[in-house]
C-alpha cells in the first residue's frame, strides 16, 4: 500500500473512532501535545493507560467477588478507572464507569457484575482500536510519511 | 538562594511557574506534566500526597503553586490541600473528573482557589499563575492592610511614619514595596487600597488560641458562638468577626480529627499512621513530639499550654517528631519545619530554646537597645539550625488546636526561626519567642512565602549587619511578614496606633532586633516567619 492511501485510511480510521463515541476530544488532545521532543508521547500515555486500567478492571472483579461486597471499594474503584479512560478519551469506557457507579450505589451486586462486564467490554474495543491506530501510523512512518495531525472536522 | 519566581522570573513570568502536580493517576500525572511543559512551567510530579508534603516541606519555596487530584488513596486530596494551605500557604488547584457542586463546594472550604474538572484543557492550565499573583498581592495588601488597622494610620507610602523613629514600618513597607522583587508590579495598586475599614489578619498566637479553646471549652462545644467566646477571651483587640473565622476553622480540623479518630478505630489504628503523625492528629503528636524533644523547654515554657493540649487530644498520637501541623492556624512554615525539625531541632537546641524564653518580649519599652543581648544564645545553636530554620517556628504553630499549637509554638520559634548567626538566618530572638509563639500559632501563613521572600529580601538589604538602631529592626520586623504584620498591627487598635508607636516597637520580638544585626539571607522558611509573628505580638 502506497504512503497516500495509508495515510487516508488512517483519517477513516481515526475519524470512525470519534463518529462512533469510541474515542472523544480529549485524545485528541493527547496527539497535539505530542511533539518533536516527545514523538511516542500518545503511546505511551495510552500503554500506562491500559497498564493501569488492567489492574483496576482485576481490582474491581476480585472486589465483586468477595463473599460480602464492599461498594465503597468498588465504587471507588470504579472512579478512578473513570478518571483514567477520561484522560485519554475512552470515552464509551467512561461513560460505562459511570452507569457502574450507580449500580454501586443500588449496592446491586449483580447489576454491579453486569456494569463490569459492559465496562471491559468497552475498554477491550477501545484496546483493539488504538492498537490498529498505532499500527497504521507505525506504517505510514516506517513508509517515510507523517502521520496527519487529526482535526475534528465533524 | 532564590526568593521564588518573583524575582528571577519577573520578566518572563508566568514562564517558570513552579507547579507541583499531585495525583495517584499515573497517566494523568503524565498528561499534566507535558501540558504544564508546553506552559513552559517548571513541573514536578508527585503519585502520593505524602511524598507531596514531603517535597513541599523540604523545599519551602520551592514551588509557587499546587495542583491536586481530589481522589487519592493515600490521604484525601482535600485534607492535603488543608495541610499546603496552612503549612505553605501555597495556592491549591483541586482536579477531580467529578464534578458535582457538593465536591467544589467542599473544595473552597478547604481553601482551594480553583477546581478544575477532568479532562482539563490547556488553556486552564496556562491561566493557573493568576492564583499566584493573587496571592501576592494579597499579602502585599495585607502588610499595607494591618497598617491601616483602625487607629494606625501609617500612610502608604510612609510618609506619615517617616516623622517619627516609630515610622520605620511604615517607611519600610512601602519601600519593600517598592522593591523590585514583585513589589513594583503591585505597588501602585495596593498602595491606593489603605483603609481603615480594610480587614486585618488576626495573628493566632499560641496563646490567643490557648484562650479560644478555653473559651470553647468552657462554653461547652455545641453551645459555643463567636460572640460568646469573645466575652470570654477577653482580648479587646479582637473582633468577633476574627472569632467567627477561627472558629469555623477550628470546627473544620475538629471534625477532620474525629473523622481520623474514628477511621483509626474502625481499621484498628493501623491506618496510616504517618498520616496521624501530620494530620492533625499530629499535632497531638506533636505536642508529644514537642514534650518528648523539648520535655524542659516546653514544659519550662507552658506548663500550662501543655495541659491545655493534652486535654484536648485524646488521640494516643504517637510521638512522633512530626508534628502535623495542619492546624490552620500555624503558620505554615512552623509546621513544616517542624515535623521536619522538630526532633531535630529539639535535641540540639534545646538549650537554646530554654534561654529564649527566659527573655522577656517586651524589653523595647525605649529603645531596642535590650535586644542585641539575647542574640548570642542563639548563635550558638544557629549553625545547627541553620539548616532548619523553620523548626522552631514549626514548632510554636503546629498543632491544629490551639491547644497543641500553644505549647509548641513558643518553644520552637524561639530557636529555629531566628538563628542569629552570620550564617544569614535570621535571628530570632529567643527570649521574645515566648510570646511570639503564641501569636503565631493562629497566623494563617497567607502567601507567607512570599511575603517571607519579600520582606527578606528587604530585611537582608536594609539591614546590615549589627545596627542597633530600631528603624531597621523595625523595619524588618515590620516586614518580615505580612501575616505578621498584619497580625499585629491590624489587630488591635488598643495595641498601638501606629507603628511609630514605641510600644510598638517593644512587641517585636527581642529576636527581631537581633535578626537585624546578623545579616541574614532571606527567604526566611515560612516557619520562620511563624515565628516572628508570634514574637512579635503578644495578646
Amino acid at each position: 500500500m502506497e504512503l497516500g492511501q495509508m495515510q487516508g485510511r488512517l483519517a477513516e480510521f481515526t475519524k470512525s473512532l470519534y463518529m462512533e463515541g469510541i474515542l472523544d476530544a480529549q485524545f485528541l488532545q493527547l496527539q497535539q501535545l505530542q511533539d518533536e521532543s516527545n514523538p511516542d508521547f500518545v503511546v505511551e500515555v495510552v500503554s500506562l493507560f491500559f497498564e493501569d486500567s488492567e489492574k483496576l478492571l482485576n481490582d474491581i472483579a476480585r472486589a465483586l467477588d468477595q463473599q460480602s461486597v464492599d461498594f465503597k471499594r468498588v465504587d471507588a474503584h470504579v472512579h478512578q478507572l473513570k478518571g483514567s479512560s477520561a484522560s485519554v478519551g475512552a470515552q464509551r469506557v467512561k461513560n460505562a464507569c459511570v452507569a457502574f457507579r450507580n449500580c454501586c450505589e443500588e449496592q446491586n451486586v449483580e447489576g454491579c457484575l453486569r456494569c463490569l462486564q459492559q465496562v471491559k467490554q468497552e475498554h477491550y474495543l477501545v484496546k483493539n482500536k488504538l492498537e490498529t491506530l498505532f499500527r497504521l501510523e507505525q506504517q505510514i512512518v516506517a513508509a517515510g510519511g507523517s502521520v496527519p495531525m487529526a482535526e475534528m472536522t465533524f | 538562594m532564590e526568593n521564588g519566581f518573583p524575582s528571577t522570573r519577573n520578566d518572563s513570568f508566568p514562564a517558570g511557574l513552579r507547579v507541583l502536580v499531585v495525583d495517584d493517576d499515573p497517566t494523568w500525572l503524565k498528561i499534566l506534566e507535558k501540558m504544564l511543559k508546553k506552559c513552559s512551567y517548571e513541573v514536578t510530579t508527585c503519585g502520593l500526597a505524602r511524598d507531596a508534603l514531603n517535597l513541599l516541606r523540604e523545599r519551602k519555596d520551592g514551588y509557587d503553586i499546587v495542583i491536586s487530584d481530589v481522589n487519592m488513596p493515600d490521604m484525601d486530596g482535600f485534607k492535603l490541600l488543608e495541610h499546603v494551605g496552612l503549612e505553605m500557604d501555597l495556592p491549591v488547584i483541586m482536579m477531580s473528573v467529578d464534578g458535582e457542586t457538593s465536591r467544589v463546594m467542599k473544595g473552597v472550604q478547604h481553601g482551594a482557589c480553583d477546581y478544575l474538572l477532568k479532562p482539563i484543557r490547556m488553556k486552564e492550565l496556562r491561566n493557573i499563575w493568576q492564583h499566584v499573583f493573587r496571592k501576592k498581592i494579597h499579602e502585599i495588601r495585607d502588610i499595607e492592610g494591618h497598617e491601616s488597622f483602625e487607629g494606625i494610620q501609617i500612610s502608604r507610602n510612609g510618609s506619615d511614619l517617616s516623622d517619627d523613629g516609630h515610622m520605620f514600618c511604615g517607611e519600610d513597607m512601602t519601600s519593600i514595596k517598592k522593591r523590585k522583587d514583585f513589589d513594583n508590579k503591585y505597588d501602585e495598586k495596593d498602595l491606593g487600597d489603605h483603609s481603615s475599614s480594610k480587614k486585618h489578619r488576626v495573628v493566632w498566637s499560641v496563646d490567643l488560641h490557648q484562650k479560644f479553646v478555653k473559651a470553647v471549652n468552657q462554653i461547652g462545644f455545641d453551645k459555643v458562638g463567636p460572640k460568646k467566646i469573645l466575652d470570654l477571651m477577653n482580648v479587646p483587640w479582637l473582633t468577633r468577626e476574627n472569632v467567627a473565622s477561627h472558629l469555623q476553622k477550628y470546627r473544620l480540623y475538629l471534625s477532620r480529627l474525629q473523622k481520623e479518630s474514628d477511621l483509626k478505630a474502625s481499621f484498628g489504628g493501623i491506618k496510616h499512621p504517618d498520616m496521624h503523625l501530620k494530620d492533625p492528629a499530629g499535632s497531638f503528636g506533636l505536642q508529644s513530639s514537642i514534650n518528648t524533644n523539648q520535655n524542659d523547654v516546653a514544659n519550662e515554657h507552658m506548663p500550662d499550654t501543655k495541659k491545655t493540649l493534652n486535654a484536648d487530644n485524646p488521640d494516643p498520637q504517637e510521638t512522633s517528631s512530626h508534628m502535623s501541623f495542619d492546624h490552620s492556624f500555624a503558620t505554615l512554615g512552623s509546621e513544616v519545619n517542624y515535623e521536619a525539625f522538630d526532633c531535630h531541632i529539639w535535641n540540639e537546641a534545646p538549650k537554646i530554646e530554654l534561654k529564649r524564653e527566659h527573655k522577656p518580649l517586651l524589653q523595647l519599652e525605649d529603645g531596642f537597645s535590650q535586644l542585641p543581648p539575647c542574640a548570642p544564645e542563639h548563635h550558638v545553636k544557629t549553625d545547627k539550625l541553620h539548616p532548619v530554620p523553620s523548626v522552631t517556628s514549626g514548632l510554636s504553630l503546629t498543632a491544629r488546636d490551639g491547644n497543641r499549637v500553644s505549647h509548641v509554638s513558643p518553644k520552637k520559634c524561639a530557636i529555629e526561626s531566628f538563628p542569629i548567626q552570620s550564617k544569614g538566618h535570621m535571628v530570632v530572638n529567643h527570649q521574645s519567642y515566648e510570646p511570639v509563639s503564641t501569636a503565631i500559632s493562629s497566623m494563617k501563613p497567607q502567601g507567607f512565602n512570599l511575603s517571607c521572600l519579600t520582606d527578606f529580601d528587604y530585611c537582608q538589604r536594609n539591614l546590615k549587619a549589627s545596627d542597633s538602631t530600631l528603624a531597621p529592626f523595625n523595619e524588618t520586623a515590620c516586614l518580615l511578614q505580612g501575616d505578621f504584620h498584619n497580625k499585629y498591627f491590624g489587630l488591635p487598635n488598643i495595641e498601638f496606633t501606629d507603628c511609630n508607636d514605641p510600644s510598638f516597637i517593644a512587641e517585636i520580638p527581642v529576636h527581631w532586633y537581633d535578626t537585624l544585626t546578623s545579616d541574614y539571607e532571606c527567604p526566611l522558611d515560612p516557619t520562620e516567619y511563624s515565628i516572628f509573628d508570634q514574637g512579635l505580638f503578644i495578646a
